[in-house]
């Protein structure tokens, strides 16, 4: 387990340089020139232009640019925008905010989405199961924004149940609506999964031993069954925190969040390159810490796979 | 019909329903069908037999012809849909067990009524620890605690003569071999000291050399606890050191009940006969091996008359009309043939 940890730990550097080069060159491969309009109305001076493009090691290749970035990074020093602002700063308050809005999303997905699934996987074709499967149908089908403006207009301006917006202390209560719009497509990927899987396992022949034995159905559900049924859906819910980070510039957009959605959105449209690898570097690491989490909990889930 | 097999040691069981006979568990024609989305399959059409404390009852039969769903039905756990229950009793104790409540039903699973799989591998769950499968049955039946649990599941591992019965405790399915994973499972199964053990086909998925000593320890298990014992196989000659009485099924029914020596000496149905010639001899090498001719029937449109009737070397006209039914033809035998006289009196 410890030599298995080590080497998946050495996998990570390669998997992290790579991605983070390909992230740090197509970003500066963006067409247009940066320092365009940064001086007001005028065209900015020429002792500007230079300072700026000796500070990013402009005039220099790709890849020396990319073990310069990579040489400040791994000291901890994000570099600075074009506005000489620390990026640090941006990722250090960005960054919670859309942690704490994921893991809503997170938390929405686990208990509707698996309990959706698995009352509809126990009663496959009954009403419940068809009922899931067409509001899941729905919700895969509509995209992020629409669900999200539909809830925001209906509950939030018709009915005034929420605010229509998340105020800046970031109140759990207040994300509850936002964190369903960012998790309401993966709500339906899990319930589908978690459907699949209680149905395949519940004609499993250890289900069967289990109901013989006299144990109740409670039990044989909640222990027997779901234990082997968790294991796709761990999987899908590990990596999706990932996927929910990157993915709430949307739902941050339309509920006036400051997250990391809306400052990687603002970035680049002002064509803040630094700004913008910096906070999808975070990102990477998330992903690939989380995958690496996901590996390890499939050993505690399923004790046949074994780590050598 | 029920008091027509009579075994030598009880007395007959009365005709009617519901009452009770002092027997410990019996079946009364019980019918279930499987409605697929291809038509009505008859998997069991009026299956009777009884099994009494002490006694193995081996029920024998080729693939499909409803000796495992049979058993199903009686633990209650046939898979409903497909699987109904369209007729018959489960009594135990007297009681009919399909017109129970759920959760008076659910208390004589395992603790009245104990069953153990052709599959052990698959039939415990990969997931949890052989000792964790056995100790929750203390812990969710009698309500003890942890380390009781524990102590009552190792002596039972060790009953089953696990080796290292502590060490084993901790380990998954997958780490036992098949032989240990079906002890396991008879001790899972024994936990609750059952008085009725169905063991369907238990030493099928097993080596040959393995399959002996499973029989052996369940034949010395069901002595020592005086538990009937239901043995389900299609291997005559595992059928032969530990039954007491056999019921041969065919097409969802009993075509032939008797004790073992007599099935063996005179079997009073073709199809029995058609099973013991089949059976591999050593003194006749280099001989072909003898097989009944035919397929069994489609459960979903069995032939009218004797189901047998179109693979039976003795058919007449009478067995494509009339289905034969399961008549007493000797002290404590039965037969469902139309010349079951015959074969029993031939020389």
């Amino acid at each position: 387990m410890g030599r298995y940890l080590l080497r998946r730990l050495l996998q990570l550097v390669p998997v992290f340089i790579g991605t983070t080069f390909l992230i740090y060159w197509l970003v500066w491969a963006v067409p247009g020139d940066p320092f365009a309009g940064k001086c007001g109305e005028r065209r900015c001076p020429d002792q500007y232009i230079a300072f700026m493009t000796e500070k990013y090691h402009l005039d220099q290749n790709v890849f020396v640019q990319y073990g310069n970035y990579m040489k400040n990074l791994l000291q901890g020093d994000f570099g600075q925008t074009f506005q000489q602002r620390e990026i640090s700063d941006i990722i250090l308050t960005a960054y919670p905010n859309t942690l704490k809005l994921a893991l809503v999303a997170l938390a929405i997905e686990a208990i509707i989405g698996l309990g959706a699934g698995v009352l509809s996987g126990l009663r496959r074709n009954g009403f419940l199961d068809n009922l899931v499967l067409v509001s899941t149908l729905f919700l895969i089908a509509l995209p992020v924004f629409v669900v999200g403006f539909v809830l925001q207009w209906l509950l939030g301006v018709q009915w005034g149940i929420i605010k229509p917006t998340v105020s800046s202390e970031m109140r759990w209560s207040e994300l509850i609506v936002p964190g369903f719009v960012l998790g309401s497509a993966s709500v339906a990927y899990i319930a589908r999964v978690a459907r699949t899987s209680i149905a395949e396992n519940r004609r499993a022949d250890y289900v069967r031993t289990a109901i013989a034995k006299g144990l109740p159905m409670r039990r044989v559900v909640g222990v027997h069954l779901l234990r082997n049924s968790l294991i796709p859906v761990v999987t899908l819910l590990g990596t999706d925190l990932g996927a929910l980070m990157g993915g709430a510039i949307v739902t941050e957009g339309i509920f006036g969040i400051n997250g990391i959605g809306r400052q990687v959105f603002r970035a680049i449209i002002t064509k803040e390159s630094a700004t913008v690898v910096g906070i999808v570097v975070v990102l990477v690491l998330v992903y690939l810490v989380m995958n690496l989490l996901v590996d390890l909990l499939y050993a505690a889930l399923d004790p046949r796979i074994r780590y050598e | 019909m029920s008091d027509i097999l009579v075994s030598e040691q009880s007395a007959p069981g009365p005709g009617g329903s519901g009452r009770p006979s002092g027997r410990l568990l019996e079946v009364e024609d019980l019918r279930v069908e499987f409605r697929t989305r291809d038509g009505v399959a008859k998997v069991i059409n009026g299956v009777t037999y009884h099994v009494d404390a002490g006694e193995t009852l081996a029920v024998l039969g080729e693939s499909g012809s409803g000796k495992s769903v049979t058993a199903q039905t009686i633990m209650g756990i046939l898979d409903t849909p497909p699987g109904f229950v369209t007729g018959g009793q489960v009594r135990f104790h007297g009681k009919d067990m399909l017109r129970m409540a759920d959760e008076e039903r659910r208390r004589i699973r395992g603790e009245g009524i104990a069953m153990i799989f052709q599959d052990a591998l698959s039939a415990l769950n990969p997931v949890f620890t052989v000792g964790f499968q056995i100790a929750e049955q203390f812990r969710v039946r009698r309500g003890m605690g942890r380390a009781e649990a524990k102590k009552r599941a190792i002596d039972m591992l060790d009953q089953v003569k696990i080796p290292n019965a502590k060490g084993r405790f901790n380990n998954y399915p997958h780490q036992f071999s098949g032989g240990m994973r079906q002890r396991a499972m008879i001790a899972m199964s024994l936990a609750l000291d059952p008085e009725v053990l169905i063991a369907d086909e238990p030493t099928t998925a097993l080596d040959v050399t393995v399959q002996a000593q499973i029989m052996d320890l369940l034949a010395e298990l069901q002595r020592e606890r005086q538990m009937g014992m239901i043995l389900i196989t299609h291997d005559l000659g595992v059928v032969a050191d530990v039954a007491d009485r056999i019921a041969v099924m065919y097409a969802g029914r009993i075509v032939e009940e008797a004790n073992v020596y007599d099935l063996y000496a005179k079997p009073a149905h073709p199809y029995t006969l058609g099973l013991i010639d089949s059976i591999p001899r050593m003194d006749e090498k280099g001989q072909q091996l003898r097989t009944i001719k035919g397929l069994p029937p489609n459960l979903m449109n069995i032939p009218p008359g004797c189901p047998f009737n179109p693979r039976c070397p003795m058919a007449q006209p009478v067995c494509r009309e009339k289905v034969p039914p399961l008549l007493q033809v000797g002290p404590a035998r039965a037969s469902a043939c139309h010349f079951a006289e015959e074969l029993v009196n031939r020389v």
